[in-house]
């Protein structure tokens, strides 16, 4: 999400995303969710009490992604939504903040284990407005955060519990994760 | 208008543009309202301050509680019990308020234009609450949010508004929100309760309520003002409510779908009959929710969202 927004909304001049070296093919995304589906229910001994919610707005369709993955192999549905944190970030008055998308929380996650999903784990600051989002809803009994890519350069001391793969990179540099690959490139 | 809004003063300042964001921001708005912990930080350590010269319970506290989701502080400045009441000039108030640095003022006054005068004097940001007969925009963007709610597009929409349109700032703030929004409007009213020019107003004019009641796709009542009776603008409220009011009969020949509206506080009895106003299509009761909605997004766009930031292209990660 945070990779969306900045092109979103800090290149009003319409700067565009050029892609200049693929991380990822399809498959590797493919397989990487299959993987962190399986560490996912590894770690919490199954899907019982498992709410999947995808950040608004890059990680919304990865997580509907890892959630098929999940109810095929468990065998039944495994509840997923969506969460756009925007008015708990921490920038008001530095950038201009506006909604994007709609949130949608399935059920009272009180009690529940909350897998939240991003595309892209970069400074960590999408992540700490989702964790204050996600408490207006309810108290979870844990948090979980699960990327498809960690590109570093954390400016708080968030951690993903499951990630697709491990990316350095450069300030200047953006990452674009679809479903049909990872790219790595510039905004020019 | 462009893209950053300062103040809202009335609907004639606002765009189809301006009103779509409005409604997207509102949608967003109406979700934090939903949750378990209503209350989102999007203007923490922001002051906005009640300036309210007319008696106002519910635009008041509908205003509070939008500010209070936001986490807004709030102060109020109550005209009663105040400095008002020993002589001081709108102006010398205003210019205190600002002095104690407040970010946004919400004023109502009696007087058309108040809030306009208003913003030369500071630099917060003011919307009109409701100025004399002319504007109440807040108003008119939650009954677009509820009618779009219901209807969809707006656009082709016969939008019949029903009363007492000359002293309502209500009906002047709708006909320009709802005509911005493509609909079809038309007031309906005696001769007396009409202003004495509608030169230049996109709205067609009527004098028979029956006449238009079975093409609506909204029927807009507006609060027969008791206290204006007076003036004698009608020879009773009975016959007034025989003739304009929407009776069990008019309603029964609205249209399925159609919604009946009213900004309140209603009389029952005189522009609607009480039983009408509990029907399933009158919406009433939902215009109050979505003004908490409508007013988070008005004050978060003014006060919170930054958009005038745009130009300076701040690069924030």
């Amino acid at each position: 999400m945070a990779e969306r927004e900045r092109r979103l909304t800090a290149s009003p001049t319409g700067a565009v995303f050029q892609a200049r070296t693929r991380v990822m093919s399809a498959d590797d995304v493919g397989r990487a969710i299959r993987r962190m589906a399986h560490e996912i229910l590894e770690r919490n001994s199954g899907a019982d009490d498992l709410i999947v919610i995808g950040l608004q707005t890059g990680g919304v369709e990865l997580a509907r992604h890892l959630v098929d993955d999940l109810s095929e192999i468990e065998g039944r549905e495994v509840p997923v939504g969506s969460l756009d944190a925007t008015m708990h970030r921490d920038d008001f008055g530095l950038r201009p903040v506006m909604p994007e998308a709609l949130t949608d929380i399935p059920g009272d996650p009180t009690g529940k284990v909350v897998v939240l999903v991003d595309d892209v784990l970069y400074t960590g600051r999408t992540v700490r407005a989702a964790l204050d989002a996600i408490h207006a809803y309810g108290r979870p009994k844990a948090i979980q955060l699960a990327v498809m890519v960690d590109r570093g350069h954390r400016e708080l001391p968030i951690r993903p519990d499951f990630v697709g793969k491990n990316l350095p990179t450069r300030h200047d540099e953006l990452v674009d994760v679809h479903s049909d690959g990872v790219d790595l490139g510039d905004v020019s | 208008m462009s893209g950053a809004i300062r103040h809202l003063l009335s609907m004639a300042d606002l765009d189809r543009d301006d009103i779509d964001r409005l409604l997207n921001l509102t949608e967003s708005f109406a979700e934090v309202s939903e949750r378990q912990i209503p209350k989102v930080p999007a203007l923490r350590g922001k002051t906005i301050a009640w300036l309210f010269y007319e008696d106002s319970t519910r635009t008041r506290l509908s205003f509070e509680t939008a500010a209070k989701r936001l986490s807004a502080d709030t102060m109020n400045f109550s005209v009663g019990s105040s400095s008002v009441n020993k002589g001081e000039s709108l102006r010398d108030t205003v210019e205190t308020i600002a002095a104690m640095g407040v970010d946004g003022i919400v004023v109502r006054h009696r007087g058309a234009g108040a809030p306009h005068r208003i913003t030369n004097w500071t630099d917060a940001c003011v919307v009109n609450a409701g100025d004399g007969w002319h504007q109440h925009p807040t108003q008119s963007l939650l009954d677009i949010y509820t009618a779009t709610r219901h209807l969809g597009s707006l656009e082709g929409r016969r939008v019949a508004i029903v009363g007492d349109i000359k002293h309502s700032r209500v009906a002047r703030s709708n006909a320009i929100g709802f005509a911005r929004m493509g609909a079809d409007v038309t007031f309906v009213a005696p001769r007396t309760l009409l202003p004495a020019s509608l030169e230049g107003w996109p709205v067609k004019v009527t004098h028979d309520l029956d006449e238009v009641i079975e093409d609506l796709d909204i029927c807009y009542l507006l609060r027969m003002q008791r206290e204006r009776q007076d003036d004698a603008v009608v020879p009773t409220l009975r016959e007034f409510h025989e003739e304009y009011g929407l009776t069990t009969a008019r309603a029964d020949r609205l249209s399925p779908g159609s919604l009946i509206m009213h900004p309140g506080p209603m009389n029952r009895g005189v522009e609607i009959s009480g039983e009408v106003a509990d029907r399933p299509n009158a919406v009433i009761t939902e215009q109050v929710t979505n003004g908490i909605a409508v007013r988070m997004a008005v004050l978060y766009l003014l006060l919170g969202s930054g958009l005038d930031l745009v130009e300076e292209r701040t690069q924030v990660a």
